[in-house]
């Protein structure tokens, strides 16, 4: 991490220790740490992160914007952050001058396509994480992207497993606000990598998270006349937790590093490395959830502890963007389509 | 709080991907010349280990002045990857070259290191290490054989057991126990090293693999002399000497490529059109293994820079070990339904069947599965 990254991370840090704690979200009766939370996100440049400030944005660069991700992950940020980040990442590959406030991004599915025709976009995204919450969406139609007025398209009821605002979204006959054609090599396949890497990052926040959370009840909670964490059953358990986040915050920060610098989208070591992020931190995010609900008890199986804001971020992110599986079998159908040996040199390449 | 696991994102330097290059020529070079067989032959073999004594490869990051040539680790680490990849047989300087050579830079004298640091780098020498006893495998501080210093030397006298290769060994780096325990440190007491296997008073006894392969070994210790200067580093602090070898036995590539050829025979089983159920599970295998690589890279860049990473090499030899164990029977798994003739199959079957004996001792040597977990907990503040 270099300096300018370990200072948003400390900017980070700092708001969500200050306005979005998980404990004081957890245990607030209505919505009103949302307003100033993201605010203070805002007014830093977090959620801008990656348009560059002739565009409105703050331009902090791709490292900084995965280390904001990485401290979202961390707080498990119930707010449209890495969506607007996202928004903001893909208007800018067009030119589209930010709008404010916070965006969504569609597709986010393999296999949604929206499509363009006489200035009015056509069909449906399933599955757009805070879609009806949020102010606009950075639509990618065709070669194209737009920016869509959420007021304009249907929102479909929708929440994910978090219980965070998710919809199908219908985009027939609505007239985007702004477009503008695509550079080559920005498509549906690299919005896909990068929202994967995105989920990914937070993901791998997150288990960070439930493994501390984890560590430090076992260290405090007492049965049999000792504290949990002293018990091998205990200790062999949260190891194992340790290293399935471990492998998480490997793959995430091994694949920031490569989209950070990239030459190209179509290089396939970019693709190696994305979703190998996916399906590892998927995987990961499956095992860490369950040995941390196993570490705590009947205690975590309560509204009252803030487990339940990680665990259920992490079982929703798995699936934005495609999930483990779905992953896996074009990553699997690329290494058959290389020989043993092909992919052994495709590994070393990446 | 806050747990510190730490992981870089590294990428090996354009030296070490060079090396790559020249490396792989030489090894397509050796098996045209029929010097190996990477399906078979026996996995010692001087003559490969020589040939690779001769560029150089070995001890690639020892001081010149013993022959090696200060290169980095990163360089080390592809050369090692490679020849894992292409079941090179190295058995003869492996462990010499990983951490032999290492421990005697360290701790011997300069007369032993003159002599034999040398000898290792033309690949000419072979070392074992002896710590396992009856009563002492994870458990290494029971050890019992005892060192005892006379006028004349060092007495040994005890049984190792488990010694890998100690029969077709030149030298082996002992654990022996120079004094007692003390009640507030039972790690006390212990030493390390230098034995000539070819002392009189030692004796090796075959103790065969459930498949009949002759590798380990019971090592019998019977008053065998060794000269004073032997002894590597301080007496009875060896627990101190050996944690920071730790760091690089632990995080290697051999700790998650000792079954991978199954995984590239499976490849070619499954040929260039799998199912989806064939995809879906080698695109599991090969986003784990990409994993486990980019996090060995990264412990080593870490070593590489100067750093300790003790935790996160534990973390990697246990996800590694884990997963090259499994792989057998998931790859038995997804072939399962393969009903083509990709004209691989008799190897891959027979690939399959020797890796599928080999698997259990992966989370065994070198540290279980167990003792690797509670230095992970141990790293985490638990204990």
């Amino acid at each position: 991490m270099d300096e300018a990254e370990s200072l948003v991370r400390d900017a980070a840090t700092r708001i969500f220790q200050d306005l979005g704690d998980p404990q004081t979200i957890n245990n607030a009766e209505n919505d009103a740490w949302r307003a100033p939370l993201w605010s203070a996100l805002e007014e830093a440049g977090l959620s801008t992160a990656w348009v560059p400030d002739d565009l409105g944005g703050a331009g902090a660069g791709i490292g900084s914007g995965f280390a904001v991700l990485r401290v979202a992950g961390e707080f498990a940020a119930p707010l449209p952050l890495a969506e607007t980040l996202l928004a903001g990442w893909l208007l800018a590959q067009g030119g589209i001058v930010m709008p404010g406030g916070t965006m969504s991004l569609a597709p986010t599915r393999r296999g949604d396509k929206i499509s363009l025709v006489d200035g009015k976009l056509s069909g449906t995204a399933r599955a757009v994480p805070f879609a009806a919450e949020v102010d606009h969406l950075a639509v990618l139609a065709d070669d194209v992207v737009a920016l869509v007025g959420t007021a304009d398209c249907v929102c479909r009821d929708g929440r994910n497993l978090a219980g965070e605002v998710m919809n199908n979204v219908d985009f027939d006959g609505v007239t985007p606000l702004e477009m503008a054609p695509l550079p080559p090599g920005i498509n549906a396949g690299s919005v896909n990598m990068m929202g994967a890497a995105v989920r990914s990052m937070q993901m791998a926040g997150a288990l960070q998270s439930v493994l501390e959370i984890a560590v430090q009840y076992a260290e405090e909670r007492v049965a049999f006349g000792r504290p949990i964490g002293k018990f091998q059953a205990v200790q062999q358990n949260l190891a194992r937790l340790g290293e399935e986040a471990a492998a998480a915050i490997a793959i995430a920060n091994s694949t920031a590093h490569t989209i950070e610098h990239l030459d190209s989208w179509d290089d396939d070591g970019v693709f190696l490395d994305v979703a190998s992020a996916k399906i590892r931190v998927g995987e990961a995010a499956g095992q860490g959830s369950a040995i941390g609900h196993q570490a705590f008890g009947a205690i975590g199986f309560t509204q009252e502890h803030i487990l339940h804001r990680f665990v259920q971020r992490l079982w929703s992110w798995r699936d934005d963007f495609d999930n483990e599986a779905v992953w896996a079998a074009e990553l699997g159908r690329r290494a058959a389509a290389k020989g043993g040996a092909g992919l052994w040199h495709s590994l070393t390449a990446a | 709080m806050s747990v510190a696991i730490q992981f870089d994102p590294i990428r090996l330097p354009p030296e070490a991907e060079a090396l790559r290059g020249e490396v792989r020529q030489f090894l397509q070079d050796e098996i045209a010349a029929g010097t190996f067989d990477p399906q078979g032959g026996s996995r010692d073999n001087p003559e490969f280990s020589r040939k690779v004594g001769e560029r150089g490869w070995i001890g690639i990051t020892w001081p010149k002045k013993y022959g090696g040539q200060e290169r980095s680790f990163l360089e080390r680490y592809v050369i090692n990857e490679e020849f894992l990849v292409a079941r090179a047989p190295t058995r003869k300087h492996f462990t010499a070259d990983r951490q032999s050579g290492p421990v005697l830079i360290k701790y011997a004298s300069e007369e032993i290191k003159q002599d034999i640091l040398p000898r290792i780098i033309k690949g000419e020498v072979s070392f074992c290490i002896g710590m396992s006893e009856p009563d002492s495998g994870s458990d290494l501080f029971a050890a019992k054989t005892k060192a005892e210093r006379t006028d004349k030397g060092w007495l040994i006298n005890g049984r190792k057991l488990w010694t890998s290769r100690a029969h077709e060994s030149d030298y082996m780096i002992g654990l022996f126990r120079t004094s007692p325990s003390t009640t507030d440190n039972r790690r006390h007491g212990l030493s390390q090293f230098l034995v000539d296997m070819k002392t009189p008073g030692i004796t090796c006894r075959p103790v065969l693999h459930p498949n009949g392969n002759y590798e380990f070994n019971e090592v019998t210790f019977d008053d065998a002399l060794l000269p004073l200067d032997n002894l590597l580093g301080e007496a009875d602090i060896a627990w101190k000497q050996a944690t920071s070898e730790l760091a690089y036995e632990r995080s290697g590539s051999e700790r998650f490529l000792e079954t991978i050829q199954v995984l590239m025979e499976l490849v070619d089983f499954i040929g260039e059109n799998p199912d989806l159920r064939e995809a879906e599970g080698l695109g599991r295998l090969v986003a784990q293994l990409h994993t486990l690589r980019r996090m060995s890279i990264s412990v080593a860049g870490m070593l590489h820079a100067g750093k300790e990473p003790v935790l996160e090499a534990s973390v990697v030899k246990d996800l590694g070990t884990v997963w090259e164990q499994a792989l057998p029977s998931v790859a038995r798994d997804l072939a399962a339904f393969v009903d083509r003739d990709p004209g691989n199959r008799v190897r891959f079957e027979e690939i399959l069947s020797q890796n599928i004996i080999i698997a259990p001792k992966l989370t065994i040597q070198g540290g279980t599965t167990e003792i690797l977990r509670g230095i992970v907990a141990r790293g985490l503040g638990l204990r």
